[in-house]
């Protein structure tokens, strides 16, 4: 229960750190007072209009991806599993390069985005389901080759592209919030994953078991399976869109709660949103905060921050 | 209350398992299932449970067909004890244990006290109740093995069919899980296990399935089926009577 508390206070806290901090510096005062409403344009805008609907986007980023890991992690049976090892987002980032190589920007990269990751979780889809229903070595298997597609399709665009796009690729790929600034949509993203994936709960909870022990204790297996990837495909999807191919979050965030002792999904869903979300916002502002007005991948600091806090864990698990 | 086969075929590529099998399981029986290795019997139980379709025929649980009824309802009346299960859990033993009771439904944010309260007492019917709060990942075989029996006493089903429930067992966890086999049985329940020793059969169940690799199976009272006859034509080895107070000890022979 300390650790529900604490996710409970640091998720709100690092969204009020997030507002806080940045490449300006606000006075205290100056920010309590844009922070209600009040005081200069500029302080509001740096607050409300450029600090908030990034914080918020970037813990719906982090919020989907902890859910799509975790949901993963249990359907594929591999605790390796993460968002991208379906290779959704590689079609994601194979649309979105392709769209920036192209000369495109803006909503044109997340529509040409949106659409290579629709391809590819067709794809996915059409390879893995095409026999005999869903059968987890071929989910892995059709997910891996088309990763890897897209691999060589992103190493063929960024040879091709111009030295001056390839930094706004790299981030793309690194993942970046700086371009997130709506974060309605994977808010409305987060709330239908998490409520279809707190209604699989105690599927998953059987599921953990392997399909054939989860079929003997009464789960309807195969409907449960195709709704847990699709709802993991669809948070996959959401988070690429805003925030592009933040990683480490949902490898790790699933395993850091199970190490702390939740294992049971009603309890690992919910917890790993907020810690996945919270992840994201903390190294988000430092990104933006530790060097600026330089910015670092949001990707690279949720592996600096997350990496030492699970080995530690690993180190004392018995 | 039956649970029962009809005109049951069972297959796996170039060979049949099962060929026209016709049996009935009721309430206080306690079945054992013998045959050589790749016989079939996995195989059977699986398809009793309604977790792999025959080549033909049917199983049939209270005379209506398996195949309609709904996985939830069967799973409260047929367990299953698989041969391999996931090797990675990471909850408790409680929390493996618990697991049993998915068929009849939990609270929103867990487990009801009435199953917690089950689940405790499944762990100290199988012995393992100082390890109750231990990671289930840190038993060792034979304490994973009867966690899994454990769940199974946990979803409390009227027909419980069991691959090899002694496999990892040391000799005393064997006899105490056949007492509790043949107790549960005469309590009411329907036991069916697949062994491979036919002393446990002999000493602790009533009827015997012997499954032959030709597809043929025949079954009867244990002291009329486990004879030395049946039993050297069923494993395809010469075998040596040991006279015992109760039935005789066969052991095999080298050729």
């Amino acid at each position: 229960m300390p650790i529900v508390a604490a996710l409970a206070i640091a998720g709100p806290l690092s969204i009020g750190v997030a507002l806080a901090f940045g490449s300006v510096s606000l006075p205290f005062t100056e920010w309590l007072h844009a922070l209600a409403g009040q005081g200069s344009d500029t302080a509001r805008e740096i607050v409300w209009g450029l600090r908030a609907p990034r914080a918020l986007a970037g813990f719906a980023v982090g919020a989907l991806l902890a859910l799509a890991g975790a949901l993963l992690q249990v359907l594929l049976r591999n605790p390796l599993a993460d968002p991208y090892i379906l290779g959704v987002s590689g079609g994601a980032a194979v649309g979105a390069l392709a769209a920036m190589l192209a000369g495109l920007a803006g909503a044109m990269i997340h529509a040409c985005a949106f659409a290579g990751a629709c391809i590819a979780a067709t794809a996915l889809f059409a390879f893995s389901m095409r026999f005999t229903g869903w059968n987890i070595h071929r989910v892995l298997l059709a997910g891996g080759g088309i990763a890897a597609g897209a691999g060589a399709a992103v190493s063929l665009i960024l040879t091709l592209a111009p030295a001056g796009q390839v930094h706004g690729m790299l981030f793309w790929l690194m993942g970046d919030l700086s371009g997130a600034e709506n974060p309605l949509a994977g808010w409305i993203a987060l709330a239908v994953v998490l409520a279809v994936a707190l209604g699989l709960a105690r599927q998953l909870d059987g599921l953990a078991l392997g399909p054939l022990k989860a079929q003997s204790l009464g789960i309807a297996v195969g409907r449960s399976q195709a709704l847990a990837f699709l709802a993991a495909t669809g948070a996959t999807v959401a988070a690429v869109m805003l925030a592009g191919s933040v990683g480490f979050v949902g490898l790790v965030v699933p395993h850091l709660l199970r190490l702390a002792g939740f294992t049971g999904h009603r309890m690992l869903l919910p917890l790993a949103a907020l810690a996945g979300g919270t992840l994201v916002v903390v190294a988000d502002t430092l990104a933006r905060a530790i060097a600026a007005p330089l910015e670092f991948p949001v990707g690279a600091l949720t592996a600096l921050i997350g990496v030492p806090v699970l080995l530690f864990l690993l180190a004392r698990l018995r | 209350m039956t649970l029962a086969t009809r005109g049951l075929a069972l297959t796996v590529p170039g060979r049949t398992l099962v060929k026209e099998l016709e049996l009935s399981l009721t309430p206080g029986e306690c079945w054992a299932l013998l045959g050589r290795n790749g016989a079939g019997k996995s195989s059977l139980l699986l398809a009793l449970a309604g977790l792999a379709r025959p080549a033909s025929g049917a199983v049939l649980l209270d005379e209506r067909p398996l195949d309609g009824q709904s996985r939830r309802e069967v799973a409260r009346r047929i367990g299953i004890l698989l041969q391999h299960d996931a090797e990675e859990f990471w909850g408790s033993v409680l929390d493996f244990v618990l697991l049993g009771r998915l068929p009849h439904g939990t609270g929103l944010l867990g487990a009801d006290p009435e199953g917690i309260a089950r689940a405790r007492a499944a762990i100290d019917a199988v012995d393992l109740l100082d390890h109750a709060d231990q990671p289930y990942r840190t038993l060792s075989g034979g304490e994973r093995q009867r966690a899994r029996i454990a769940q199974l006493l946990v979803q409390s089903p009227d027909y419980l069919l069991l691959d090899e429930p002694l496999s990892h067992l040391d000799l005393k966890h064997q006899l105490e899980l056949m007492q509790l086999l043949s107790g549960l049985a005469r309590a009411g329940r329907t036991v069916l296990m697949a062994l491979h020793e036919p002393l446990w059969a002999a000493r602790f169940c009533d009827t015997a399935l012997l499954m032959y690799d030709s597809g043929a199976c025949r079954h009867g009272a244990v002291h009329d089926v486990l004879n030395q006859d049946n039993l050297e034509t069923l494993y395809h080895c010469r075998l040596e009577a040991v006279a015992d107070s109760g039935a005789p000890l066969y052991f095999p022979v080298p050729s």
